[in-house]
Parts: structure tokens; C-alpha cells; sequence
């Protein structure tokens, strides 16, 4: 075997992974008389699939910061069903975790594991259609027997019918020795079990140098009440990593260097997109003086952002579980009228459900930040895949004209600066927006530079104190409908005010005093006027990346800005040029958009539904915007969207 | 245990003395000209001077219906939204702001059809609320449809051969909805609105005011058996907390727990069994006593109809509880440090 990272280059998921290979120089001296093999690699992927219950995601959560704090750039890519434990041993009961790290810059999670850790015959069949030839698979061999193996139709052994010849497998009896290491702490054979995924942990842990003390910290911590359970999980652990260092299977292990040259001077941490979108919304509320007031209901794969805000009662922040989704955007509504920054937290069926309330906010002119995490849909769809199919809902999906401007992240930790675009836009303009993230930015995580925090942006906001309209006969009054001239935000006038009492409501109104009107010529202008307000919304101008003046340009939203521009750059790398712009501001679009997209014979749209901002830009741009479709739950993958790019250039 | 006084006490008071006048907002009010919902809106400013909150502190928040044109008439903050929804809008605005009075206006199709989920949860939950529930039995709005406290077998334009469902009693969901407060009264009874709104004002917590309203469009006199001198004798069960369930001619009849099977029933009131007359406890922890009350009415008749404060106990009220996590959160952790949130305890530093 010569490197972990051995598939071919037009595999590779970086484009200088082309340029300098998998492999660096082993480094002198590890080969030696009684020591194993250390060989370094640039980038890793390696995937964690087993049942449900068998702790994949917090074995993966787990390396995933030993990585982090080692200074490696990482992308990561939980996969799970949406059944909490779906039953054991079954193809649908697999649940996984991707995490691709490298010494250099990357943007995805990677597309095929280096690596595959396979903890039952379910979680091999499931996976190893991903894995490429010469890649290593660790087996748990102890679930290998018969009725595990018909239960997933393997009819002989995988591991013996010469079927994964073409890998690099290695067999290890991980519940047996999970089981013998933990003999001494006189736990049942069943409980001793549940430790076999820190027994692997242990093992990569080994196999990759990285960092231990952090995972026993935690295992301490997070078993505090149970000293015993605690104890025996870092045991476990401790016997994974002996268990690679000394048995003979294992011969080599591998170092990736920290991604010094990636990461601008700062201090970093590793940040998952709903905790950025959380801490975002905390520091909104900070810069903006205002406490913040979350309405919501539980949904996958929103409810963590409930979870974390939840946790940050110190910071004035109040959160509500409400009984339906209506009722969460409600009391956000309410609070909202109150004077807090106001915010409901749902993901696609949710906002269904809360489309009325989003129109009378539109009517009410009050801020309001409705976070829609998207899945896969419609309806039920999938709950815990992720999909980027709710952008028309967010921008049409409401009764009469009520338009909403719409902020999509990019990345993990771009969640947090585009919850605080959101939180300004609604402020300022005293409007609801939609935070558009997805499933796969909301699970997955990166490293993230801290921000300073007196370098966040001023969002404080001025309430209403006084009159301010003088009706003809020279009296003095409070318009709520009068606008500020420059954002056309009204005023923001909350209950306690003496001398500014007034009812709003969801009838039409007429312009300035708010009184109910059924004006025809009135109606009109608040329709054209809501609209003339979200179209002004100050958003910065699309930046494009075209750096040898191409031809076609790539434009994209959302989640897909990892892949695209990884595709981008393998096409570069291969001498092809291409030139790459992605939104964050989908409405209202970015001034220049319709002069970038004049400026290239083709435009093409990568997007995880059926073409739903190629929609957008050919009606309102009238190009010829070609999409690039894939709605099978997961994000791209960055090889498979350069080909598809290319083939789109070429045609 | 917060008592009335401690929660009304964090809603400024007014610095002068009100009148009915300042709580009329320059509105044209444009229910139908006969409707009860004239005398409701008369009583509610006519009490509000009584209660000398600031009325900038005063929320009116209602969802959609005749009487969810309310706030419009209201010289205060006012919120007319959407179907069904004022409850919770309601208690977004309540929760976060303990310094108003919270009140919210709505019908029996708003509060008992289509908003039934946010009335159950507002009742349960406790939130600082009053609710007031004009019922008049019918659809006015979408003219004249049977609403869910219609009687069985209402003929209406939507159902011309009589409705099938059987009517919700509003009381009755409120108790099983583990209200706090919950009281019933009548339109045309400004005297006994006033009282029960005074009720409902000191009750920490969400109260539950169902009015019975005349809708002389669509259901006219669907109260008259309540209203009417000679009936109403009969028909009407004032319940006052302490005082003996008396009611009918010369307080001729009374209510009695009947001991077979515990249930409470009507008896005509003699020498012998006076002294089994049920006295009225609004405040007893038990709802069952009240339960029972409330079923005393016949849905279609609405004969033995009790009116009153059917049940007033003191329950921790959500908003406090909220606003006390948020205290011992800075308490426990100190107030919150941004940039020690966003540092986190796992984090590296790259020197450039």
C-alpha cells in the first residue's frame, strides 16, 4: 500500500490534491528496528457507519474535535435516519459520519472515504458502494455471523468470499476486545458493549495522531454522574489506541500537519451551522440592545437551535415551545410588537404551516427572522437529508403580494454572520426575512474564526418616542404607517410608549395614519410600497471569482458554495476556466446580478431541487440559465459537479 | 406565589385619573347596529378607569371575527391578526413583556374552532392573559354559519337540514384545559360584566371570560331565556364564592352533591335539606366541584346556566416562571459574555 490517499487524481476532492499528491515523504527514522511505519498524508476522509444506538455521530463528533483543536481544516458530513433507533442491523437503520480533514484549505466533506469504519455487516453493505478500491475498511467482526449477515442479504461472509479483495480490510473483533478490556469494572456483557465505538475511536485515534486528552476530558464530563460508566468508556478508548499501536495489523500510521497555511492569524474553534446560527442570533441581539425572543416547535433538523438558545438565559434570551408551529411564529410575532428581536426556528413543513403568520407580519411591518433549516420534501420528505428546495416557498409562498427577503449561509460558520444580515435587514426595514440554511450546513461543521466582538456590526435601532405627523388642523399625532423616507421602514412604536398608542392589524391600511381602508387607489400603493421597501434593501454586490476571463460562470446559493468551489477549482487546475459568484442575498438580488450574468455566453446553476433559482434568474434576467440538478438528500459531490460542468461548457 | 397585587404591580400605573372617554379611540365602531358587542365595548372602557393602568401599558390583541374588531376602539396598544391566533401572539407579547396588560378579544369560531389549540395551551400554560370569549353562537362575520357552540341541529345556510356536532360548553373545555380562572357572563349585564372583569383583572395568570353575546343578525335572542325577567329566574344560577348555589323564584331551588353518585343536581330548597345547599368555593384546588357547575347548563336550553366566577385558584403563571429562569441563569452563570460564548472552551490559535 503506498498511501492512504491513493485514489487518482481526478478522484480527489482539492485541486492541488493533483498538484502535490497524497503523499509526503515519510518522515526519517519511523521505519525503524521496533517501530511502526508514520507516513504522512495531506487530507484524510474517513467515514463512521454503524447501527443507530452504536454511537456513530458522537464517535464522529469526537474526532471531529480532537481534529479541530489539532489545527487540521475539516468538513464534516453527519448521515442518519430519521428514526431514532430504527431496527438493529438493518440497511435502514445505518447511520453515519463523513469527516474529510487536510494540512490545506478544503471546502467539502470529502466525496469517498479513505477509510471506512464498518461496525456491523449492515453498516458495510450500506457504505461500501462509496468506497474506492484500495481504501481501508475496519470491520467489526464480532457482528459477522449468520443472522446479522442474512439480515442484510450478505449469504456468505464478505469478509471470506474474496469480495473485498480489492480493499485494504482489516478484521478486528472490536465488541470482544471492548468486552475484555472493560472485565474488570463488573459491568454486564451488554453495557461493556456500548463502549466498542470509543474502542474504535481509540483506534483512529491511534492510527491518525490525534489529540486524546479532549475525548477523556469530555467522557469524564459527560459521564460526570456515573463515575463508573465514565471510566470505563476512556478505558475502552485507551484500549483502542494500545490495541493499534501494538497488534501487527497495523503497521503504519499517518500524520496530517495542521493546515497552518490555511487559516489567516486568529484564534479558531470548530463550529457546526446551527450553533453558528445560534450564536449568530445571541450576538444580534447584543448589537441590536434588544432581547431576543425565539418562538418554536420542535423539527428536524431545527430543533438544536432551539436546544442552544435554550441554554443562554444569562443573556436575556427567551425561548418558547410552543404548541404547534403557528403558535411559535405567533408569540415571536408578539414579542416582536413588544420590542424584542424576534425569531421562530422551523425547517420546510413548518413554514408551511406558518405562511399566514409570515403574511401578517409582511401587513404588520414588524422584524421577524423566520429560520427555515431545509430537508428533503414535500411534505414529511426527509426529515433528517438535506435539500435546498424551499427557496420559492420562502419567496412566494404566502397569500396576496408579500414579499420577504430571503438570506442564505454558505457554510457552517457563515450561518453566523448571515443570522446577523437577517437580523439587520429585518431590524432596519421592520420586516420578516427568511435565514434559508439546510440540513447539511446545519449538522456539518468547520473551522471557524472567533470573531471580535467589537467588531460586530452596530444593529441597534431607534424606537418611536413621539409624534410624528401634524395633521392639517396643527395637532400633533403618531402615524405607525408613516415611513422613513430613505429605508420606507415604519416606525417601530412598542406598548408602554405614553402619548403612541395604536392598533395595527392585517387589514389593509391607509398609508401613514394605519386606519383600516378598503381604498382601492390606497390598496395599490401599499401593495406597490411593501414591495418598493424589500427591493430597496441595501445588500452588497455579487462578487465574482473569474481570475483568466471565462466564458461560462457557475453561479450558486446556499449550501452548495463547499462543492461548486471545489469543482471550480479542479476545472482550473485542468487548464479550464470558469468563473464562480454565489448568493447570499436572494431577494432582494444583488444590484449588479443582472449585469454579471450579461457578461457571460452561459451561466450554469447548480441546486439541490429542481432549478428553483434558475427559475428566479430567467424570469426576472431573461437568460438562459442552465441548471444542475440533484435532489437525492445529500450535497454534491465536488467531482461529480466538475464533470458536470464541464460537460455543460462544453456543450 | 405571586399574589394579584404583586403582578398587576409591574404595570405602570396611570398618573391621572382616567375616565371612559380616554380609552375611546377616534374609531367609527361598525359593528351592526343592535349587536352585543356594543355593550361589552362600553363595559370594558367603562371598567378600564377602575383598574388606572397606564393605558400605554394596556395591550389589546384580538384574531378574526366581529368581536376581534375590538382593539380598533381601544385608545391603547392594539393588535387585530389572524384566525384563531391571538393567543399566541398573545403570550410572545405577555412573555416578554411583564410590564402590560395583556388582554385578548375573541369568538367562539376564533377562540373554539380554528384557535382551539393556542386557547387550550394559553389556559394550561398560565400565561399573564385575559381572555375575553364573546360567544353568540353562530358565525357572524362569514354570515351566519353554525359555529361550535351552536346547538345540535342549528339549521344555517351551511347547514340546511341542522348541524350534526355537538357544541363545545366553553367553560367546561377551559376547566378540563386546567384553567385558573374561568367565569361567564352576559352582555346585557353591565353590572355583573363589570364584576367579573374586576375578577379577571386581579387574577395572576391566564383568565377565561366567556360573554354571551347577542348577534341580532344571525342568532338573535339566543340568549333570551338568560335575559328575559320572568325565565331568567329559572334559568340563570348567579354564583357568588361562599354563598350558597341558590337560584329560581324566592331562591327556590338549590344545588345539592347528590352522595350515590357524587354528581350535583338541582333540588327545589325545604327546611330539611337546606343545610346540603353547596356553597360556592371558587378557590378550591379541586376543579371538579366547578366542573360539575358547568354542566348543570342545558346546551339547548341553556337552562340552570351558572354565571360568575366559576373558578379563581392561584397557579404559577408562565411569565413569572420565565422571567425567574432568566434570574437564576445570571445568578448561576453571570450575566452572559459574548465573547466568551463565541471562544467556547475548545479552541486553537494560529500566530500569523
Amino acid at each position: 500500500m503506498t498511501s492512504q490517499v491513493s485514489s487518482p487524481a481526478g478522484q480527489a476532492d482539492e485541486a492541488n490534491e493533483a498538484l502535490v499528491g497524497g503523499q509526503r515523504a515519510p518522515r526519517s527514522g519511523h521505519a525503524g528496528a521496533g517501530e511502526k511505519e508514520i507516513r504522512r498524508l495531506d487530507r484524510v476522509i474517513i467515514r463512521f457507519a454503524g447501527d443507530s444506538g452504536d454511537g456513530m455521530q458522537l464517535t464522529g463528533d469526537r474526532f471531529t474535535s480532537e481534529t479541530a483543536s489539532f489545527g487540521n481544516d475539516l468538513s464534516t458530513l453527519p448521515n442518519f435516519p430519521a428514526e431514532i433507533r430504527a431496527p438493529a442491523g438493518t440497511l435502514p437503520g445505518v447511520s453515519s459520519f463523513q469527516l474529510h480533514f487536510a494540512d490545506h484549505d478544503i471546502l467539502t466533506p470529502g466525496d469517498a472515504p479513505n477509510v471506512l469504519v464498518a461496525m456491523n455487516p449492515a453498516a458495510l453493505k450500506a457504505n461500501i458502494g462509496d468506497v474506492p478500491r484500495g481504501a481501508e475498511i475496519i470491520v467489526n467482526t464480532d457482528e459477522f455471523t449468520k443472522r446479522p449477515m442474512a439480515k442484510v442479504g450478505y449469504e456468505t461472509s464478505p469478509l471470506e468470499d474474496g469480495s473485498l479483495e480489492a480493499y485494504n480490510v482489516h478484521p478486528v473483533p472490536l465488541t470482544t476486545l471492548t468486552v475484555e478490556a472493560l472485565k474488570e469494572f463488573g459491568l454486564s456483557r451488554k453495557e461493556a458493549e456500548r463502549s466498542k465505538n470509543m474502542f474504535a475511536l481509540g483506534l483512529l485515534s491511534w492510527m491518525y495522531h490525534r489529540p486524546t486528552e479532549g475525548t477523556e476530558a469530555f467522557l469524564r464530563a459527560k459521564f460526570a454522574k456515573k463515575p463508573q460508566i465514565a471510566e470505563a468508556n476512556v478505558t475502552a478508548f485507551r484500549a483502542g489506541w494500545n490495541f493499534g499501536e501494538t497488534t501487527e495489523d497495523f503497521a503504519v500510521s499517518y500524520e496530517v500537519a495542521p493546515a497552518a497555511q490555511a487559516f489567516p492569524a486568529g484564534t479558531y474553534r470548530n463550529i457546526s451551522g446551527n450553533l453558528a446560527l445560534s450564536y449568530g442570533l445571541i450576538a444580534a441581539s447584543r448589537q441590536a440592545d434588544l432581547p431576543l425572543y425565539l418562538g418554536s416547535y420542535p423539527i428536524t433538523p431545527a430543533s438544536d437551535i432551539l436546544h442552544e438558545l435554550s441554554k443562554h438565559k444569562n443573556f436575556g434570551v427567551r425561548t418558547f415551545q410552543a404548541e404547534d408551529e403557528i403558535a411559535g411564529i405567533g408569540a415571536a410575532l408578539g414579542a416582536a410588537f413588544g420590542g424584542s428581536l424576534a425569531v421562530t426556528t422551523t425547517s420546510g413543513p413548518g413554514v408551511a404551516l406558518k405562511s399566514e403568520t409570515i403574511g401578517l407580519a409582511v401587513s404588520l411591518e414588524l422584524p421577524l427572522i423566520v429560520v427555515d433549516i431545509q430537508r428533503g420534501g414535500p411534505s414529511t420528505g426527509l426529515p433528517t437529508k438535506t435539500e435546498q428546495a424551499d427557496l420559492l416557498q420562502a419567496m412566494y409562498g404566502r397569500n396576496g403580494e408579500a414579499p420577504v427577503p430571503v438570506v442564505a449561509p454558505r457554510t457552517p460558520a457563515d450561518c453566523f454572520d448571515a443570522a446577523l444580515d437577517a437580523a439587520r435587514i429585518a431590524l432596519t426595514y421592520r420586516t420578516p426575512v427568511f435565514l434559508l440554511s439546510d440540513g447539511y450546513l446545519a449538522n456539518g461543521s468547520e473551522p471557524w474564526k472567533i470573531p471580535e466582538t467589537d467588531e460586530l456590526p452596530d444593529l441597534r435601532v431607534r424606537f418611536a418616542t413621539g409624534p410624528n405627523h401634524e395633521l392639517a388642523d396643527g395637532t400633533e399625532v403618531f402615524w405607525p404607517y408613516k415611513r422613513d423616507p430613505r429605508t420606507l421602514a415604519r416606525p417601530w412604536a412598542v406598548p408602554g410608549t405614553p402619548g403612541l398608542e395604536h392598533r395595527i392589524g392585517g387589514i389593509e391600511k391607509q398609508d401613514g395614519s394605519g386606519n383600516i381602508s378598503y381604498d382601492p387607489a390606497n390598496h395599490d400603493l401599499m401593495v406597490r410600497t411593501r414591495q418598493a421597501k424589500v427591493d430597496g434593501v441595501e445588500v452588497p454586490d455579487l462578487q465574482v471569482d473569474d481570475p483568466s476571463g471565462a466564458r461560462t460562470l457557475v453561479l450558486g446559493w446556499g449550501s452548495t458554495y463547499g462543492p461548486i468551489t471545489a469543482a471550480v477549482r479542479r476545472l482550473r487546475t485542468a487548464g479550464q476556466p470558469i468563473a464562480q459568484a454565489h448568493l447570499r442575498n436572494l431577494n432582494p438580488f444583488p444590484k449588479n446580478l443582472g449585469e454579471v450574468l450579461g457578461r457571460y455566453d452561459k451561466v450554469i446553476v447548480p441546486e439541490m431541487n429542481l432549478g428553483q433559482l434558475a427559475t428566479l434568474i430567467r424570469a426576472r434576467y431573461l437568460v438562459d440559465a442552465h441548471s444542475y440538478n440533484q435532489v437525492n438528500g445529500m450535497p454534491f459531490k465536488a467531482e461529480q459537479l466538475a464533470t458536470a460542468l464541464k460537460e455543460a461548457i462544453d456543450a | 406565589m405571586p399574589d394579584a397585587n404583586q403582578l398587576l404591580h409591574l404595570v405602570p400605573k396611570a398618573e391621572a385619573k382616567q375616565s371612559m372617554k380616554d380609552f375611546k379611540s377616534d374609531q367609527e365602531v361598525r359593528w351592526c347596529p343592535g349587536c352585543g358587542d356594543y355593550a361589552v365595548l362600553a363595559a370594558v372602557q367603562g371598567f378600564m378607569p377602575e383598574l388606572g393602568l397606564a393605558k400605554e401599558n394596556i395591550v389589546f390583541v384580538s384574531g378574526i371575527g366581529c368581536s376581534s374588531r375590538f382593539p380598533y376602539y381601544m385608545n391603547t396598544y392594539g393588535m387585530h391578526s389572524i384566525h384563531g391566533r391571538a393567543p399566541a401572539i398573545a403570550t410572545g407579547l405577555a412573555s416578554s413583556r411583564r410590564d402590560l396588560s395583556v388582554w385578548v378579544v375573541t369568538g367562539d369560531g376564533d377562540a373554539l374552532s380554528i384557535g382551539g389549540n393556542h386557547l387550550i395551551h394559553a389556559l394550561r400554560r398560565n400565561v399573564n392573559l385575559k381572555i375575553l370569549l364573546f360567544n353568540n353562537r353562530i358565525y357572524g362575520l362569514t354570515k351566519g354559519q353554525y359555529s361550535p357552540t351552536s346547538e345540535i341541529g342549528k339549521i344555517t345556510k351551511s347547514t340546511p337540514m341542522g348541524s350534526l356536532d355537538a357544541p363545545f360548553n366553553p367553560v367546561s373545555l377551559a376547566i378540563g384545559a386546567e384553567a385558573s380562572f374561568v367565569a361567564r357572563t352576559i352582555d346585557s349585564d353591565r353590572k355583573h360584566l363589570t364584576s367579573v372583569l374586576r375578577a379577571a383583572a386581579d387574577h395572576p395568570g391566564t383568565a377565561l371570560v366567556e360573554i354571551y353575546q347577542n348577534c341580532n343578525i344571525f342568532n338573535d335572542g339566543a340568549f333570551e331565556a338568560l335575559k328575559d325577567k320572568d325565565r331568567a329566574q329559572d334559568a340563570v344560577i348567579r354564583l357568588e364564592h361562599g354563598q350558597p348555589i341558590r337560584f329560581g323564584a324566592d331562591n327556590g331551588k338549590g344545588v345539592v352533591r347528590d352522595p350515590a353518585t357524587g354528581d350535583l343536581r338541582v333540588v327545589t330548597v325545604t327546611a330539611e335539606n337546606e343545610s346540603e345547599i353547596l356553597v360556592h368555593d371558587a378557590h378550591s384546588p379541586s376543579p371538579t366541584t366547578a366542573f360539575a357547575l358547568s354542566r348543570l347548563a342545558d346546551p339547548d336550553t341553556l337552562h340552570q346556566t351558572p354565571i360568575g366566577v366559576l373558578r379563581d385558584v392561584d397557579r404559577p403563571v408562565y411569565d413569572t416562571l420565565m422571567a425567574e429562569q432568566l434570574d437564576t441563569a445570571v445568578e448561576q452563570k453571570g450575566k452572559g459574555d459574548l465573547a466568551a460564548l463565541l471562544a467556547g472552551n475548545d479552541n486553537w490559535t494560529v500566530v500569523g
